[in-house]
């Protein structure tokens, strides 16, 4: 009862003005001693498998009949006529059974191959977004039309922190495609939204994220997570400063919680300082770890760097985070491109899952590997156009399925026939993972109570471990 | 969303040009043996639904989208194969369909046949007609919505009449009048934007004690006088209005948008009626004008439409036109109306009476609206579109002229570029043309002498109105019935019908909106400029007056807002002054635990309430406290005149500038600004979070930005005053509106006394706006800040210069360090 009532207390101080929020807050006594950090653990509605999420979005939409959705039908019917008046084009590398599973997985994916006994595909996915845009704004915050919070925002909107020494969702090296949208908060108070962190974005992994160190020149992954004027013991005197002022306002004011939020957020920038670049220094990972996962091999260098701080993020309590590869989008020369575009993702996926396992994070921690869309089986000049109908998915550790297979599409892999997933219900379906019920996972704005899969959303409760 | 509430009626309507008609089973063996088979073979790939492609807007798997064509027009003209587009693309005469290779001699020729004997095709598309199911009862009922019913309001009562009856019939007590810090810094921060100088403070506290209310009111119509003023309630507009300086999406740039904003801001200091206001932003170029100048300000008022995201990248212009459409009535309708409307664009309205008729008859009205947006045809962009030539020209061009040797190297490298892609195909073609369309877009902007043309964003009239057709689901493959341009029913005697051919409606819909009936715009935005005076709105939710929206508790203060706003002429100089010489206004914001219990949310104004200043005040008061703000306008935006990509445009924040000048680019805000809470320019903004986060703490702490203006304000405080204990005393009134108290000069005693740091001090960052003067010693006896000794062994005694005259003086790290303490924290940052 009492975890009902939490609950309910949260959503009803949600407003779209967060200081009504801080007001309504500092209502209830008990909360307001304890539990002012809204970022603090919450209870979750169900017991929770994934306790952590990691999403590798692939920007540009990977093919999935070359990669993860074995359609044989399609080698018998290379260059015939689709019955749209195109040609078919058969898979550019051989497919494999792996694993004790005997999942079907692509030679172009060797390291991730050996992992398929960790892996719950989900091949029917769908979207109705035929465009990069739209389609990857819908694959993030459920909406193609307006501006909506993200996943990762909704996920801690829900679960709150664990590590109050860093944020609660931190992205990476987007694609290039990024777009600071996929990751705000939109209604949701403006603590949900990522933090953004520059690393591993050369040009194998796309460009660098956009939302960066914004006119503040800084070569720092976490915009003004330095001082370049004052040494720590200058900044503890300056701080102590800050504390009496902000006391002595407080005292004045005798109750002001935007007073108090304003204290907090210094003490947690203040840990930010000495917790983040310890968190980003790779230096600190050995030889054999950093090689696990291909960095410093220039084809898996960034990406390699994106999963290895990841997995340094999730283990030190960050709750979402999201790390991106860009330049899936092969309308030309797929047989060229494709291969290395698997290839910057291969060996830095594969350490990460392995590493994950070894240190026992794997299994409350939910991976997820996803693009926008999927590409059509038949070929437009050398390479595949869009298909939004059908396409594949997968999801890894976090309490799903391993070594398992979910849904399909047709025999050439044109439309999800069977156990279809929209990106509602693959949205309804991570946040279960999470112990969270997507329609109970509510914020007022406006007038309404908005959720993340708005009326639809349907759990895909076979791939539940 | 777009799923329930709606009914189809799929039915074959009686024959029509469009549809059915007459068919010999030998012309149908005819168009199934020879048409059908090529259409699917060369056409549908690009051009049917089934592919999920409309290249050009031309679907050519049904009769009606050959007859009713794409963006060249009709595919074909039954009978006239010559007056044909589809008989003229196959034999590659203009268009080169399809692209890759000719059809055959033998299927060109049937094609030919099948024209001359009138085109006869079976493939009819079924008609579709959407019923609402909001009925006239319906809408009848849903007049009774309070913001439905016209205001009404005593002519005996007042603010303070109206919010004390509801504290007294609550139990709450009114807190007392803030004091005269307090209000001068709240009064400053809500009417320009900007802190009071330690001059201000100490002559409005001088006159204060004498006559408050003359003090305020002198105080008032001094701040509405300033061109500071329109600075700040312009932005709140652009909150509104969403203004961007790009496309969003694929970022394409504005830049021409700048003149809105320049508009909006005079706009608000001229004092323009919000009638008027409104009406030239939805129909300046249609209303009358005497000379050239308003001409032109009408002209730029129109941006309003013009600057809102737009997907580029979309291939079908009938998608394109349908979204932009929407997102003109979706930011017009809740930015003036407080209603969304475009929810009912898939279905009925799901909670207000806003059947999709409705809406479709609105979109009618924007359809038969040609908007100027100006982006030039590339790759990333397959809308493009013209831009206004202004009636004047710019004093000062906007971009430097080009020579005639430049113009004659842009002319022969297009005629080059054109040589080259002769031949050529895909993407190679692409590419070059990109090169090409950029050089034609430049010289397309020049006047023949090679300055810049003076452009602007707007709309226009089109030659040709068109009435919108009822999408089912807001899917443009869908179209129903027809409807006639109009407005929306729920608002009765306001509703109107287009009848003319001649007229989009657009006129008919200003004098709507703009009626003194109209029940909701004049609540709409009394209840706007409340929110931004007394922190929270009366209608908490801004832009939505609707069934989903908040009722106000207390409407009848509402009401009494909307009436004088429309007697007093629209005035929004007139509603800000009844404001915030109202006793309501000018309470303190103490706590009060008695009060508090009872109304912790403050619904019933028993105080002020505490807020953050917003991102732009920040900024610019930061500035302000270096001495470094410029204040003057800049010419035109960044956007406009450089050429950094949109995208590395955020790095000007560093400019010193107000804040409301510096390029606003979607999805690239400045970070000053973005930080904190800066609304997304994508959607029109009802009001904005206030957000407390850690990246923001460390802004304050580490950035250049916040470091360079502590700097530059500890050289200015060291220029200006010879002691530590001076200058730390008009440190506060500076950032704090009001003298230092004890407590704050004890701590401020004991960092000077500890505070060291092994890193050496910086230069001194580059004053704009040094004075030179020496203090005044008014301040140091007497008055607002005179009246006070710093502690025992404080920060009283004098330090030694060490700057000499001709030097650029070294910054005094300490005091720079104290003044950013002083930025970073709470009390400069809450208005109280």
């Amino acid at each position: 009862m009492t975890k009902i009532n939490r609950r309910q207390a949260i959503q009803t101080i949600s407003t779209s003005f967060s200081s009504l929020a801080f007001a309504a807050m500092a209502t209830s006594e008990s909360l307001a001693t304890n539990n002012e950090n809204p970022l603090a653990p919450k209870q979750t509605h169900f017991p929770a498998r994934a306790k952590r999420v990691i999403v590798l979005f692939m920007n540009g939409a990977p093919s999935h009949v070359d990669t993860f959705d074995y359609k044989p039908q399609l080698l018998r019917a290379d260059g015939q006529s689709s019955g749209r008046t195109r040609r078919i084009m058969a898979p550019v590398s051989d497919f494999q059974q792996r694993g004790k599973s005997g999942l079907w997985i692509s030679n172009l994916f060797p390291n991730v191959s050996r992992h398929a006994d960790d892996l719950c595909l989900i091949r029917s996915m769908h979207s109705d977004q035929p465009n990069h845009p739209t389609a990857q704004r819908a694959a993030h915050t459920g909406s193609a039309q307006f501006v909506r919070p993200s996943l990762g925002a909704w996920s801690v909107y829900g679960l709150g922190t664990e590590n109050t020494d860093l944020p609660g969702f931190v992205v990476m090296g987007q694609g290039n495609r990024a777009n600071r949208a996929h990751f705000g908060s939109a209604f949701l108070p403006a603590r949900y939204q990522a933090t953004t962190v520059n690393a591993g974005t050369g040009t194998a992994g796309g460009r660098p994220a956009r939302r960066t160190n914004r006119g503040e020149r800084s070569k720092e992954s976490i915009p003004n997570i330095r001082n370049s004027t004052l040494d720590s013991r200058g900044q503890r005197t300056q701080l102590n400063l800050l504390k009496r002022l902000n006391e002595a306002t407080l005292k004045q004011e005798v109750h002001q919680p935007q007073v108090e939020g304003i204290m907090q957020s210094y003490e947690l920038a203040f840990r930010m300082q000495s917790s983040m670049p310890q968190l980003i220094d790779l230096s600190q990972e050995t030889q054999q770890t950093r090689e696990m996962y291909g960095i410093g091999t220039s084809a898996t260098n960034d990406f390699g760097t994106q999963c290895l701080l990841a997995r340094r993020m999730v283990e030190s309590g960050v709750r979402f985070v999201e790390i991106g590869a860009g330049g899936w989008d092969h309308h030309t020369n797929l047989k060229e491109r494709l291969p290395q575009s698997c290839e910057a993702v291969d060996k830095p996926i594969a350490g990460l899952l392995a590493d994950l396992k070894r240190r026992h994070l794997l299994k409350d921690t939910l991976v997820i590997w996803a693009g926008e869309f999927g590409r059509t089986p038949h070929g437009t000049g050398g390479g595949r156009g869009h298909n939004n109908r059908g396409y594949t998915t997968w999801m890894a550790g976090g309490g799903v399925k391993a070594g398992f297979s979910y849904g399909a599409t047709d025999d050439l892999g044109y439309e999800a026939v069977e156990n279809r997933m929209h990106y509602h219900d693959w949205h309804a379906t991570i946040l279960h993972l999470l112990g969270l019920n997507h329609k109970e996972l509510t914020y007022r704005h406006a007038g309404r109570d908005f959720r993340l899969t708005d009326v639809a959303g349907k759990v895909a409760n076979e791939i539940l471990a | 969303m777009k799923r329930t509430l709606f009914v189809i009626l799929a039915m074959l309507l009686p024959p029509t040009s469009l549809n059915a008609q007459q068919t010999s089973p030998a012309q149908l063996e005819f168009f199934e043996a020879n048409i059908r088979p090529a259409l699917v073979k060369y056409c549908y790939k690009c051009h049917s639904v089934e592919a999920g492609d409309s290249r050009a807007g031309l679907l050519l798997d049904t009769r009606r989208g050959l007859l009713e064509g794409g963006d060249s027009g009709p595919a074909i003209v039954p009978g006239r194969p010559d007056e044909s587009l589809l008989w003229e693309a196959i034999n590659w005469d203009g268009y080169e369909m399809p692209p890759s290779q000719k059809m055959p001699r033998d299927v060109i020729d049937k094609f030919k046949q099948w024209i001359e004997m009138g085109a006869p095709d079976p493939r009819v598309q079924k008609a579709l007609v959407h019923k609402t199911k909001i009925t006239a009862e319906d809408i009848e009922e849903g007049k009774n919505h309070w913001a439905f019913q016209p205001p009404k309001s005593q002519a005996s009562t007042n603010i303070d009449k109206l919010v004390t009856a509801k504290l007294r019939e609550v139990g709450l007590t009114p807190s007392d009048s803030a004091d005269p810090f307090t209000l001068l810094r709240r009064i400053n921060f809500d009417l320009i934007g900007l802190p009071p100088t330690p001059d201000e403070i100490q002559t409005f506290h001088a006159l204060f004690k004498n006559d408050p209310d003359a003090a305020v009111k002198a105080k008032v119509d001094e701040l509405l006088s300033r061109p500071q003023y329109g600075e700040r309630w312009g932005r709140h507009w652009l909150d509104v209005a969403r203004y961007a300086e790009s496309s969003g999406s694929r970022n394409i740039r504005y830049p021409h948008a700048w003149r809105y904003r320049n508009y909006v801001i005079d706009s608000f200091n001229d004092d323009t009626p919000y009638d008027r206001f409104v009406a030239e932003q939805i129909a300046g170029d249609l209303l009358p004008v005497k000379t050239d100048e308003q001409w032109q300000e009408n002209l730029i008022a129109t941006g309003f439409l013009a600057i809102g995201m737009k997907h580029h990248d979309e291939r079908n212009p009938r998608k394109f036109m349908a979204d932009m459409v929407d997102e003109q009535i979706d930011t017009m309708t809740q930015a003036v109306l407080g209603l969304t409307v475009s929810c009912a664009r898939c279905h009925d309205h799901k909670y207000d009476p806003i059947p999709t008729d409705d809406y479709y008859a609105l979109a009618g009205i924007f359809y038969s609206t040609k908007t100027f947006y100006g982006t030039i045809r590339v790759a990333q962009n397959h809308r493009p579109s013209e831009l206004l030539i202004l009636p004047i020209p710019d004093d000062v061009p906007v971009t430097e002229r080009r020579s005639q040797q430049t113009i004659d190297n842009l002319k022969s490298r297009i005629a080059q570029l054109d040589r080259e892609m002769m031949g050529m195909r895909g993407r190679d073609r692409r590419q070059i043309s990109n090169v090409r369309n950029r050089i034609a877009g430049e010289l397309a902007s020049l006047n023949p002498d090679g300055t810049p043309k003076t452009f602007g964003m707007g709309v226009q009239d089109p030659d040709r109105m068109t009435n919108a057709k009822v999408l089912i689901g807001g899917e443009v493959d869908h179209p129903a019935q027809e409807v006639r341009r109009g407005f929306l029913q729920i608002l009765g005697d306001l509703n109107f019908t287009v009848e003319s051919s001649t007229s989009s409606g657009r006129l008919e819909l200003v004098e709507s909106i703009t009626s003194k009936e109209n029940p909701l715009t004049a609540r709409v935005m009394a209840n706007r400029i409340w929110m931004h005076l007394l922190g929270k709105p009366l209608v908490t939710t801004p832009s939505n007056f609707g069934f989903s929206g908040m009722k106000p508790e207390n409407q009848e203060l509402l009401d009494y807002l909307a009436v004088r706003f429309m007697e007093e002429n629209w005035s929004v100089k007139n509603m800000l002054r009844e404001i915030v010489m109202s006793d309501t206004y000018r309470r303190s914001s103490a706590y009060d635990k008695a009060n508090y219990r009872i109304d912790p949310d403050n619904k019933f104004l028993w105080r002020a309430n505490p807020r953050q200043v917003d991102a732009e005040a920040m900024r610019d008061a930061m500035l302000t406290l270096a001495g470094r703000l410029d204040p003057v306008r800049p010419s035109a935006s960044p956007v406009a005149s450089s050429r950094m990509r949109p995208g590395a445009l955020n790095s000007l924040s560093n400019h010193t500038y107000r804040s409301i000048y510096l390029p606003i680019v979607r999805d690239g805000l400045p970070a000053a600004l973005e930080l904190f809470d800066f609304p997304d320019p994508n959607i029109t903004s009802a009001g904005r979070s206030e957000s407390i986060v850690p990246t923001q703490a460390l802004y304050m702490m580490n950035s250049d930005f916040v470091t360079t203006q502590a700097q530059a304000m500890a050289v200015k405080l060291e220029q200006e005053y010879r002691t530590t204990g001076e200058q730390i005393r008009y440190a506060f009134a500076w950032a704090y509106g009001r003298p230092a108290t004890q407590t704050e000069l004890d701590a401020s005693a004991q960092f000077f006394r500890t505070f060291k740091s092994d890193r050496p001090s910086a230069p001194a960052p580059n004053n704009t706006t040094q004075s030179q003067r020496r203090p005044d010693r008014r301040y140091l006896n007497q008055g607002a800040f005179g009246d006070r000794r710093p502690g025992r062994g404080g920060p009283g005694r004098a330090r030694p210069r060490t700057k000499t005259v001709d030097r650029a003086p070294a910054v005094n790290q300490t005091l720079a360090v104290f003044c950013q303490t002083l930025m970073a924290s709470a009390r400069f940052r809450i208005l109280n």
